[in-house]
């Protein structure tokens, strides 16, 4: 084994702090409502619980608007409005059908800029996260299935598939816009209709998606949008004539409401939680592998459900891997989600960055090494600086719990069985990365890691085409290409 | 010299674990008699701590079955239709003694199975292609998805059609690499006792199939709720068993499928032999690798 070689921790030319970037100029263009009802049968309504809650700029906290809080009055409404235009929506010609998702897909694009800053303004994220991964990502999953709605004979060959009815969708708030497109889009291109109930502390953007659907003529009552809390998912998830629950959250939620539909005859889809590994072979590249790193761990600040939240290093190369990644880091900005230079926005809410520190105080205490970038932090708005660990046991919370924050916990690893046996050795399997320059070695390791999406040399890509979705309690089910059709169809010989 | 008729050995079989035939270890034990109540045989009546047995058994089977080339798998499959067809007639006789129907009908039955077996040995090295298929990503990487066995599959074979339900679920199972545990037959257990037989001749790796008789109010909570199964394949199940499998299966978000196949529904070779039977046991893993010199 050769030596490592050293290289100095302080960056040499440290922009991280140097100077502030001009304000970015589109930060006030976007009509926010005082207030926002439900989007029931094509119309926007009060709700009829009559409850409003807060939706908060993570950023600044202040209140942007008031948003609906749904009861079960507005779910049986919402409900009763999808069963309503079921039966026309799915006599209708599919091609027509994909001529309504192709529109959407196109005002999507053509509204991006106005999307893209309410995402960020609602959900803290930088607005180049928004501008250049959310919002073309959600135009691209209606253009994708809405090429599906007339070639569904051809998805599964020797079966025919028909629409399941009523689908109840519930996402959350870390990719509001795009996790609403992931389920709406291909629930639409099979002939379902559809309640959403969006995140409680990231709903804008659906309701913006809303105004979307009346704009290119959806027919009424094909798409509902109700949001609220956890009570009102759970209301819908519970409703009898939701014929399919698609979930994404938390384990925990997950298998809570896996049981509550026990014996019920629902179609059931969950995209949970992880702890997904992030493996760096001592003949990789390594630069490379420490941008992966960074884009794994501190992507969306970390409120990413398959981010690289275990870094495996082999032995050989952790000296150099920990010194390359601290000047990586330094040179983070993080603040002013709207300022299009910040890498690191602002942590979703203050009950999220509560949670994650005490993921960090439970680190130290358990023993591992705190380490965090000096970048200097804005005093109003919810933030957290870009942390890892070292010193990290398999046995510590920090490496064996979904933290859903910017905390990676960096252990190291001598041969590729070890790595693989360690990186499969969590409840989780939603993804996994492998950097190294050998391909055979690439293959042997994906295959053998219990993962729903491997990225070889990569971290975090998403892509329509590509289905997503986890192995163990991560989830069942995929989402996005062909495989994503599956659970919104029902298939017969 | 006695004229009376040579009295007859009546068996009782075994449970099929781990490639061997063990006694539950409960001692409890089943009677078999046939259509009109006469004494066939007993079987045993498999118990709890059997069942977890049997998932040890099949867990560490699991990693050397999936590893397997598809095309072995392909041909241990082959082989197992092959040592059905020399015991059809053995299965014949006792599924005539022991289902209303008599004899063509249990001809029929064990003609079926032993033709699922052929489809899905064929299939073994054919789903992959099927079910998976490589995405246009708009990226410069590489995209494929692939099926992955699950791992641990646990079957509930239903009552009706012992012979062919048991190898109708179990084909599906095996042929994509996942190791099962399969409770037969509650009502006519003989066709899962013997079938041991087969599989015991049939080059099946020790732990890739082990079948079990006994009760499935006693044995379908503690399948649900096994941290270490991975999957979980039922058909007629009414719907307060379908409810036991998938509340317990919540506690590790099992993958359940529970088979709605009735009668006739069990010789429709186009829906029984399609490979989308598989899909449920395998998942889909994606892979990208970026493209570039």
């Amino acid at each position: 084994m050769s030596p490592s070689p050293k290289i100095e921790s302080k960056p040499e030319l440290d922009f991280g702090n140097a100077w502030d970037y001009a304000t970015a100029p589109e930060g006030t263009q976007v009509v926010i409502q005082e207030k926002y009802g439900l989007f029931i049968n094509g119309e926007f309504c009060p709700p009829r619980s009559k409850q409003f809650m807060d939706t908060v700029n993570p950023a600044s906290e202040v209140v942007l608007a008031k948003i609906a809080i749904a009861n079960h009055a507005d779910v049986d409404l919402a409900v009763a409005a999808a069963k309503a235009a079921f039966p026309k929506w799915k006599r209708l010609k599919a091609s027509e059908r994909a001529k309504y998702l192709f529109r959407i897909a196109r005002r999507i694009q053509e509204r991006g800029r106005e999307l893209a800053v309410l995402e960020t303004l609602d959900g803290g994220k930088p607005i180049k996260e928004s501008r250049d991964v959310d919002i073309p990502e959600a135009a691209k999953h209606f253009f994708y299935h809405a090429g599906w709605a007339d070639k569904l004979d051809y998805a599964f060959p020797g079966l025919t598939g028909t629409p399941l009815g009523v689908c109840a969708q519930i996402i959350p708030w870390n990719f509001p816009l795009l996790m609403a497109a992931w389920k709406i889009a291909p629930a639409l291109a099979c002939g379902n209709t559809v309640v959403l109930k969006p995140a409680e502390t990231t709903s804008l953007t659906a309701l913006r998606l809303a105004e979307i659907f009346q704009e290119v003529g959806l027919p009424p009552g094909v798409v509902n949008i109700i949001t609220g809390p956890g009570n009102s998912g759970a209301a819908l998830a519970a409703h009898k004539d939701v014929q399919k629950l698609a979930f994404t959250g938390s384990t925990r939620v997950g298998k809570e409401l896996a049981r509550n539909l026990a014996g019920s005859g629902k179609r059931l889809t969950l995209e949970l939680g992880g702890k997904s590994p992030n493996i760096i072979f001592e003949d990789a590249s390594i630069d490379q592998a420490v941008d992966g790193v960074v884009q794994g761990i501190y992507f969306n600040q970390g409120h990413v459900c398959c981010a690289g939240s275990r870094l495996f290093v082999q032995e050989g190369i952790m000296e150099e891997v920990l010194a390359r990644l601290a000047v990586r880091i330094a040179s983070l900005r993080v603040g002013d989600p709207m300022d299009k230079n910040t890498d690191l926005g602002a942590i979703n809410s203050l009950g999220q960055l509560a949670t994650i520190k005490r993921y960090l105080e439970v680190g130290t205490a358990e023993g591992a090494h705190m380490h965090q970038s000096t970048a200097k932090l804005p005093k109003r708005g919810y933030w957290c600086a870009p942390t890892w660990f070292t010193e990290v046991q398999p046995s510590h919370t920090i490496a064996r719990e979904e933290i859903f924050g910017p905390v990676l916990s960096v252990m190291s690893f001598r041969t590729p069985e070890e790595a693989i046996t360690r990186a499969n050795n969590t409840p989780y399997g939603l993804a996994a990365g492998i950097w190294t320059d050998k391909g055979s070695k690439i293959f042997e390791i994906a295959s053998r890691l219990q993962a729903g999406v491997v990225w070889c040399n990569s971290y975090n890509r998403f892509d329509a085409a590509s289905p997503f979705g986890g192995y163990k309690q991560s989830g069942f089910g995929r989402e996005g290409g062909r495989q994503g059709l599956w659970s919104y169809l029902e298939l017969k010989a | 010299m006695s004229t009376s008729a040579r009295l007859g050995v009546l068996k009782t079989y075994k449970l099929f674990v781990n490639g061997a035939f063990p006694r539950t270890e409960s001692g409890r034990t089943l009677a078999v008699v046939d259509t009109k109540g006469k004494l066939l045989a007993h079987v045993c009546h498999g118990s709890r701590k059997d069942l977890r047995n049997a998932v040890v058994a099949a867990r560490s089977a699991a990693p050397g079955w999936a590893k397997r080339s598809a095309y072995n798998r392909t041909q241990i499959l082959y082989r197992m239709a092959e040592m059905l067809e020399g015991k059809a007639e053995e299965f014949t006789r006792v599924l005539a003694s022991t289902v209303p129907g008599g004899n063509r009908r249990a001809a029929k039955e064990v003609a079926a199975a032993i033709d699922r077996l052929v489809a899905f040995a064929g299939w073994a090295d054919k789903f992959g292609q099927v079910l998976g298929n490589n995405n246009q990503v708009a990226a410069p990487f590489y995209n494929f998805t692939v099926a992955e066995a699950l791992g641990v599959v646990c079957i509930v074979a239903p009552s009706e059609e012992p012979l062919l339900g048991l190898v109708s679920l179990l084909a599906p199972v095996i042929c994509a690499g996942n190791t099962a545990v399969l409770l037969g037959s509650e009502a006519h257990p003989l066709a899962t006792a013997i079938f041991g037989e087969v599989c015991a001749t049939a080059d099946v790796p020790a732990g890739v199939v082990n079948l079990l008789t006994g009760k499935r109010p006693e044995l379908l909570a503690v399948m649900a709720g096994h941290r270490d199964v991975d999957g979980i394949s039922a058909a007629g199940c009414s719907k307060a068993e379908r409810t036991i499998l998938e509340l317990g299966a919540a506690e590790n978000l099992k993958r359940v499928t529970v088979e709605k196949i009735n009668g006739p529904a069990w010789y429709h070779e186009t829906k029984m032999h399609a490979p989308y039977r598989i899909q449920p046991f395998v998942e889909m893993k994606t892979i990208w690798h970026p493209s570039g010199v």
